[in-house]
């Protein structure tokens, strides 16, 4: 650590003004404060110090969506073998998936990162880490087929369009990875949704190549219900046995790379309540938001198979989890008072679960609910403010 | 000379300076529904340019008659009329596009620009200066709306006119078209991105 630090001091007078290489000074900055935490204080106004600043903070985030993001890779190469009918041992399954996920978390990560470190070398200012997260949840929301040229130019698009011409980190009004996703929905519907892209069938690179079973059938629990023309809730694996509540918890199920697994979403979730990193009253909300949606659609809802979904199963499938506890929490797009917490996450709970039930067209609705809350995150916040001032100003009148 | 340079004005700075969609931001709604493809684009920037044009002129000689607390009644009985011209011609000559365009030929009467240039230009300038500007502003709202549907047709659809532009070699190794291009959300992320392109190309007109 010694060494390194010297060897980045040593370099400084390279890369500040006047210097050679003053041209890259934003690069640099970037991953020195990267590595060590800067000494300088701010020169301006009141702030509240502390220990943690924001590189530490999207770190806390990366470190806890790592359970559900090693979770995904296995299950990758689990159903993958399952698929091709070949018995393979768990340290195959979890390489397969590996390798499989490797390519689009680099995509992901070059293309936004470029783009960051252009436009920040542009405006003459610091790289901002926000993209550290979004970098690693763009290729957890997706499915594992989805090409790659299109995850790039997904990830650019929502980089520029909705991020950087908003002002960059923290000032976004949507989350950056759901945009992506958005994205790619609209954009590619064949290649995000279906029973085509989420179980591997082809190999990955030159590794573990099969071919695929005809009995297999690879889509999702909530995409089968949504097509189902029964008006009972029952889903099968990719081999067509009929799963319950169990399997959709511990997340062997086609999906999202990340999203399957609700017990590995659910660790992260613990380390960033622990950590207060992410609010429990956003995601205690989206959750019984959603519980009681469902409960509603069980009792009154219409004839089909997904409005007689169990709460406790919508709940724990799809990616009501992972957008409960990772993209619900964003301090950015969130609300920030405590009571509009409240009021947020409900709503994104309701919202999913009205989309997923009512339109056949979209069995997923985390990711629409998600971002039309982002819109209404600073309204609430603006009634709730509003509401605590009044109450205040009646007391002094009385 | 200085006539000259006013006619210059007149005609040519609605086509950049000037902009109606780019720099005034009117005619947004059908800039964003007609320009899926580039032939009903055309069609239509054609048809906003002679209805604005010869209502500019007609509004312009009636000027002076027209008392001024029904001069909105008479604007649009004036545009009504040509609309309706035109869109019988059209169904007439051009019976695809304009079973294609639908209601949005007709709704060229509700469109910001005419209304706009009627009152800010007709009512108060001669009939010569007001047919420059009609034709200046038609032609500055077809601009954009055939570099917005030449970027839609081509990545929404892969043609240009109808032809096919991206060759069938690059879908069979996997290029697939774009489904958001042909939705009304992306033609606004266009414009905006013609709009970007424009005020970084002519600095004058950066808000501060």
């Amino acid at each position: 650590m010694n060494f390194l630090k010297k060897t980045v001091d040593r370099l400084e007078p390279t890369f500040s003004e006047g210097g050679k290489l003053s041209k890259l000074h934003s690069v640099f900055d970037g991953f020195k404060t990267f590595m060590f935490v800067p000494n300088t204080t701010s020169k301006s106004g009141v702030n509240i110090h502390d220990a943690i600043d924001s590189k530490r903070l999207m770190i806390t985030v990366v470190i806890a969506l790592i359970p559900a993001l090693l979770f995904g890779m296995w299950n990758v190469g689990y159903q993958h073998f399952i698929a091709i009918g070949q018995d393979a041992g768990f340290w195959q399954q979890f390489f397969f998936g590996f390798l499989a996920v490797l390519p689009k978390l680099l995509v992901s990560y070059i293309v936004g990162l470029g783009i960051e470190f252009t436009s920040a070398q542009i405006k003459k200012e610091e790289i901002q880490e926000g993209f550290l997260v979004s970098g690693i949840l763009i290729p957890m929301i997706v499915p594992v087929d989805t090409p790659l040229w299109m995850l790039g130019l997904a990830t650019a698009f929502s980089v520029i369009f909705a991020k950087e011409v908003f002002g960059g980190t923290g000032y976004n009004i949507f989350n950056v990875a759901l945009v992506t996703r958005a994205f790619l929905f609209f954009a590619y519907p064949t290649f995000m949704s279906g029973d085509q892209v989420w179980v591997r069938t082809r190999d990955a690179f030159w590794w573990g190549a099969g071919d695929k079973l005809d009995t297999i059938s690879g889509a999702t629990p909530l995409g089968q219900l949504a097509t189902s023309a029964e008006a009972t809730a029952t889903y099968h694996d990719i081999l067509g046995n009929i799963i319950g509540f169990k399997e959709a918890f511990l997340g062997m199920i086609p999906g999202s790379i990340g999203e399957t697994s609700t017990l590995a979403i659910l660790i992260g979730g613990a380390l960033l309540v622990i950590t207060g990193v992410a609010s429990w009253k956003t995601m205690l909300s989206v959750f019984v938001g959603g519980a009681l949606t469902a409960l509603a659609f069980n009792t009154w809802g219409p004839d089909t198979a997904i409005a007689h979904l169990p709460w406790y199963e919508h709940l724990v499938l799809g990616g009501f989890a992972f957008g409960a506890v990772f993209m619900a929490t964003d301090p950015v797009t969130s609300a920030r008072t405590e009571c509009g917490k409240w009021i947020y996450g409900f709503l994104i709970g309701v919202m999913a679960i009205v989309v997923r039930v009512l339109n056949p067209g979209y069995p997923e609705g985390m990711m629409l609910a998600i971002l039309l809350m982002n819109i209404f995150g600073c309204l609430i916040d603006y009634f709730v403010v509003q509401r605590n001032i009044n109450k205040r100003l009646k007391r002094i009148s009385k | 000379m200085k006539l000259s340079d006013n006619i210059k004005n007149t005609l040519l700075g609605p086509l950049s300076k000037n902009n109606p969609v780019a720099v005034q931001v009117l005619g947004i709604c059908s800039a964003l529904a007609v320009t899926v493809e580039l032939k009903p684009a055309i069609v239509m920037g054609l048809s906003v340019t002679i209805i604005v044009a010869l209502a500019n002129v007609v509004i312009s000689l009636l000027r002076n008659t027209i008392p001024s607390n029904i001069r909105i009644i008479v604007q649009l009985v004036v545009v009504a009329a040509l609309v309706t011209i035109v869109s019988e011609a059209l169904k007439a000559f051009a019976y695809d596009i304009s079973v294609q365009l639908s209601v949005y030929i007709g709704l060229i009467i509700t469109n910001c620009i005419l209304m706009g240039r009627l009152e800010a230009f007709a009512m108060g300038n001669k009939p010569g200066a007001s047919l420059l500007d009609g034709i200046g502003n038609g032609v500055g709202y077809a601009i954009i709306l055939v570099i917005v549907a030449f970027f839609r047709e081509l990545f929404g659809a892969g043609t240009l006119f109808g032809f096919r532009v991206i060759p069938k070699w690059c879908y069979e190794h996997g290029y697939v078209n774009n489904g958001l291009m042909v939705m009304p959300a992306m033609a606004m992320i266009l414009v905006a991105c013609v709009i970007w392109a424009h005020r970084s190309i002519d600095k004058d007109l950066q808000e501060k």
